[in-house]
């Protein structure tokens, strides 16, 4: 039998206070298997009493090295990394992914693929944000909220199926375009999702928005400043409930953001309650979007003409040597980048999802960094919990939406 | 570049002797190590670059001087700009001041990089580990550090394989 170690408070001394070490307070491990940890988190917790001195949050338990994985791989070979690390949110990932690349490259996207890339991303925010709600009414014991959020979720996933054949690893947007065009059944598909949407939107608020346990639940706890906020890196509905309109896709426009009209929703109050009103808010922003795309989504080509980085089509495979060259090289070699780097970022449901990319002149990705939105966002938490309560933190926990898969990465 | 950008890249050049480089629009300012603190110090408060977007760096093996760049990634808010500083390192002396006074999020980003790295932040106020197990050997980012794969078994290794792999009991 293996020897089983005591795990020695030595490595925390800096964290906690004296009287930690002393015993007059006491160390508890949240996590990291806790339900309401959403996912494999461990913090440690300082308690006097029921109350929070300190926290220590403790990460690395879904460390897959996706960033050393996606080096060994080529440009079109490494995207499909990019689904398995944010999984509530994976066009979202895809497109902050294939945004650098193109950058990097140089390449130009059809008028059709930025309106499908933007409906469907606007699509999973509202996805992304479903699951939050649900979890976040699951933790406040508001269990009906999970059921009805996932109800919704799996019409947004039937649609992405509808377009990709996949419900959650996509991989449907790519570098130069999307995979293929959408189905003629789309169009109908996403209106009658976004006109089933806004009803249930307001029901969301029935239940929740002046429910008194909700408020008395979340009102005044968790409070964060816009200048702890930006020291931390916190960035989107987080940043913005705290009293800042900073989001990407207003600030600097990508995929043709600028011509929908829509708007950033903000609060000023900087609490748990703040964060759940700009994330119901973002909802109906992004159902505006999707009916402005869906109208003038203009028709033409899904893919960019540059053979040098996109497939040809497969038609024109048997009639042409050229595109039949184009096509073996790009699936075995793949295509080569600039000797240089990148940095570039999207709106993610969390925050800015940035990516850094570098090139060596070959095919693969020289160097890849993620920076992922919830790694921040959680760097903030043990500045906000202090003097609440344990069950506060739980509120707290679940209104900054962490996805610990975008965190360990 | 952005026409904004040029007096605030001006500033940090004549103060801290960093050079700029170009390339899509957007612009790498390379500081030595020694002045990043003064730098991004500057930056956030003069020229108002509030948020420290990401933090991270990249592995020039085998190249030795400089072997890493250390790249801040830097965002303003109110101006609405980036910018990129870039801190060349030595395979030598892998060392750089901390920034987690000046940004608190570069505390564990900062220890990140060290995770994956190995490049040390001097005067860091939690210098642990921070996504692989503290009793970790290497750093897994470096470009010599090798990805995991398993070897396949041809016939002129097929012994050494079969050896090195545990065998099934009989």
């Amino acid at each position: 039998m293996s020897q089983i170690e005591e795990v020695s408070v030595d490595q925390f001394k800096h964290l906690v206070s004296e009287r930690a070490l002393t015993g007059e307070t006491m160390l508890l491990n949240m996590g990291p298997q806790h339900p309401s940890t959403h996912g494999v988190l461990r913090v440690l917790l300082e308690l006097d009493g029921e109350t929070i001195i300190n926290c220590v949050p403790d990460i690395g338990y879904l460390h897959t090295g996706v960033e050393k994985n996606m080096e060994a791989k080529t440009y079109q070979k490494a995207e499909v990394m990019t689904d398995r690390l944010d999984y509530m949110n994976p066009l979202g990932n895809n497109l902050s992914y294939v945004l650098a690349v193109e950058k990097l490259v140089d390449l130009d996207v059809p008028a059709r693929a930025q309106a499908i890339r933007v409906i469907l991303v606007e699509l999973q925010r509202i996805a992304s944000h479903m699951v939050w709600l649900g979890a976040f009414g699951l933790d406040l014991a508001a269990m009906s909220m999970f059921l009805y959020c996932f109800r919704e979720r799996e019409r947004i996933l039937d649609i992405f199926e509808l377009v990709s054949g996949q419900r959650m690893m996509t991989t449907y947007i790519r570098p130069g375009g999307v995979w293929r065009d959408v189905p003629v059944e789309f169009d109908k598909a996403v209106r009658e999702f976004v006109q089933m949407f806004h009803k249930r939107v307001d029901e969301y608020e029935r239940l929740l928005t002046r429910n008194p346990i909700f408020i008395d639940r979340l009102v005044g706890i968790g409070y964060l400043s816009v200048e702890t906020a930006l020291q931390y890196g916190v960035t989107g509905p987080n940043l913005r409930a705290s009293g800042s309109d900073w989001d990407l896709r207003k600030a600097r426009p990508y995929m043709g953001y600028e011509q929908y009209d829509f708007n950033i929703p903000t609060r000023p109050e900087g609490d748990t309650y703040a964060r759940y009103i700009v994330r119901i808010e973002e909802l109906r922003e992004s159902l505006k979007i999707i009916e402005q795309a869906l109208n003038k989504m203009p028709l033409g080509p899904v893919n960019s003409d540059n053979r040098k980085f996109v497939p040809p089509p497969r038609a024109e495979i048997g009639v042409s040597m050229e595109a039949l060259i184009h096509h073996f090289k790009l699936w075995t070699e793949g295509f080569p980048a600039p000797k240089n780097s990148v940095y570039s970022a999207v709106e993610s449901p969390r925050g800015e999802l940035g990516m850094y990319l570098e090139g060596d002149g070959g095919p693969k990705p020289y160097r890849i960094h993620l920076r992922t939105p919830s790694f921040d966002n959680l760097a903030v938490l043990p500045e906000i919990v202090k003097g609440h309560l344990v069950a506060d933190l739980v509120a707290i926990l679940a209104s900054i939406d962490i996805v610990l898969g975008d965190i360990d990465r | 570049m952005d026409k904004r950008l040029e007096p605030i890249v001006k500033d940090v050049q004549e103060k801290f002797g960093a050079t700029l480089a170009e390339f899509r629009e957007e612009a790498h300012l390379f500081v030595a190590a020694e002045k990043i603190v003064g730098a991004l110090t500057l930056l956030r408060d003069t020229h108002k670059f509030e948020l420290l977007s990401a933090l991270t760096a990249s592995d020039y093996y085998p190249q030795t001087t400089p072997r890493f760049h250390v790249i801040y990634q830097l965002s303003s808010v109110e101006k609405n700009l980036t910018l990129q500083v870039r801190v060349p390192v030595n395979e030598a002396n892998p060392q750089v001041p901390t920034a987690a006074h000046v940004y608190k999020v570069a505390n564990w980003r900062e220890r990140e990089v060290f995770d994956m790295f190995g490049i040390v932040f001097e005067g860091h106020p939690d210098p642990r580990r921070i996504l692989m197990p503290e009793d970790t050997v290497g750093h897994p980012l470096r470009k010599d550090y090798p990805l995991g794969y398993e070897e396949p078994q041809f016939t002129f290794n097929f012994d050494e394989i079969r050896v090195v792999k545990p065998a099934p009991k009989e």
